[in-house]
């Protein structure tokens, strides 16, 4: 099966249903047409640029230019997943920790398993190396956000239990374990139902894009597969090195909560 | 007492401007601590228990507080705060020796009973968690017992009973006592000696 090219006639056709959504939504005064726009719009122009990006990369196969996207990522998933925390470690502490955690986590896991288990020849091949990178990236991402999230918030509201323990010689590790553990499960919820759901209720994005591309069913499960264990590996990593960083920030080494450490986001 | 070693020395002892405050605490003595509100009576039993950084030092049986590991040092030095905090479901979850038979005697001493202790804490009084706070404090044996206004929601017979136990906890293991307290009338009958703090932080001798 031949993949059949989109011409951009056929966008436009696409794009009608997002008017017409955003016309209907602004005569029901709902007050999320511009927001609508501008989101479609955004996501056309931004993937246009990638598209651009990587064509050129792919044509280019060059280990730098390659390595330099994926830094680039690396840098923005990091300051996506400093930005939504609502108390945020002061001190780019909260960047840091994030994007050393994808780091270790969402880049070994992608060299490994394109090395180990894909095996392509070289590691590096951008059309295998750029989507596995950018899959694991934003799940780790979004599980490092939720749990940081959590613990800081968590550390926030019950400061006065954490200090209690600590007041009748717990360490800080043994005072703040619940709230380690409610950040933990945050972070890896997400991805578990994912891999509970997968293929029941939900077709995963990757595998109905190779379907669509002309590959087997059974090719694109494959892939699936190999997948979802990949993010869920990078994604438990990544969450318990960030809460680990975490949860020892906001603690000194006396062993005394130190809440001046966070910060309410002004948003 | 002035040949006996003080069980806790605090010197020069300041945090955010408030203190510096200088005291030698001997064993079984009662030191009462008093102010206005917001002059910083908790902040200084935070820092002797080395809840937050502060500036001076403090130290048990002559050994500064830097050879203790943080946790052993409060464990050995206890801070009752003004509202303790629950986190588990019952009081006996909170207990580092559910079992102890000393407890017991305790939960008599204080007008509790056994039962109240596997009862969640949602069910419970103000007044009974603050006595079972005090448990839970005592149970951990420390040798330094720094109190935030442990009798703040008690009726006469429990802050009597509350003074009581204190006292005999105190003389029985020679623990010495930094009691926080409001009332004059409670400050005469548990300390030995006071200290207040004026409205800005500074320690003034009142006797």
């Amino acid at each position: 099966m031949q993949l059949i090219s989109l011409s951009f006639a056929d966008l436009a056709l696409a794009a009608i249903g997002v008017i017409a959504l955003a016309v209907t939504t602004a005569m029901l005064r709902l007050g999320v047409a511009r927001t609508l726009v501008v989101a479609a719009i955004r996501t056309a122009a931004q993937l246009c640029l990638v598209g651009l990006i990587l064509e050129a990369v792919f044509a280019e196969r060059a280990f730098v230019w390659i390595a330099l996207i994926a830094l680039t990522m690396l840098l923005l998933a990091g300051r996506e997943a400093a930005a939504r925390q609502t108390r945020r470690f002061t001190g780019g502490y909260g960047f840091a920790a994030g994007t050393i955690s994808m780091f270790l986590s969402a880049f070994v896991t992608t060299v490994l398993t394109l090395v180990v288990v894909i095996r392509v020849e070289p590691w590096y091949t951008p059309q295998y190396a750029i989507p596995l990178l950018g899959m694991l990236l934003g799940n780790t991402m979004t599980g490092i956000a939720l749990a940081l999230d959590r613990l800081t918030q968590n550390a926030w509201r019950e400061a006065a239990v954490i200090e209690a323990r600590l007041a009748l010689g717990a360490t800080a590790g043994q005072a703040v374990a619940d709230i380690r553990r409610e950040a933990m499960r945050a972070g890896m919820i997400p991805m578990i139902n994912a891999m509970a759901a997968a293929g029941i209720i939900s077709l995963p994005g990757m595998m109905t894009g190779q379907i669509l591309a002309g590959s087997s069913p059974w090719e694109a499960v494959k892939y699936q597969i190999l997948i979802m264990f990949l993010i869920a590996a990078g994604t438990g990593f990544g969450t318990l090195s960030a809460v680990t960083l975490g949860a020892r920030r906001l603690f000194d080494d006396r062993h005394r909560l130190r809440l001046e450490r966070l910060r309410r986001a002004t948003s | 007492m002035a040949s006996t070693r003080p069980r806790l020395l605090l010197r020069g002892l300041s945090i955010g401007g408030i203190g510096p405050l200088d005291a030698a605490i001997a064993p079984g003595e009662c030191l009462a601590l008093s102010g206005p509100s917001g002059a910083g009576k908790t902040r200084l039993l935070r820092a002797i228990a080395d809840l937050d950084p502060h500036g001076g030092e403090c130290r048990l049986d002559d050994r500064p507080a830097a050879v203790f590991a943080a946790p052993a040092w409060r464990r050995a030095v206890a801070y009752l705060p003004a509202e303790p905090a629950w986190w588990a479901d019952t009081p006996r979850d909170h207990l580092r020796t559910p079992d102890a038979p000393a407890g017991h005697d305790r939960l008599a001493a204080l007008d509790l009973e056994t039962a109240m202790l596997d009862r969640p804490l949602t069910q419970l009084s103000s007044g009974q968690r603050q006595r079972l706070a005090l448990l839970r404090l005592l149970d951990g044996q420390p040798q330094v017992l720094l109190l935030d206004e442990p009798t703040a929601n008690l009726d006469a017979d429990n802050i009597a009973r509350v003074e009581a136990l204190v006292a005999d906890y105190c003389a029985e293991r020679d623990a010495a006592c930094v009691w926080v307290s409001h009332d004059p009338g409670q400050r005469r009958r548990v300390a030995h000696r006071q200290l207040a703090l004026d409205g800005r932080g500074r320690v003034t001798t009142c006797n």
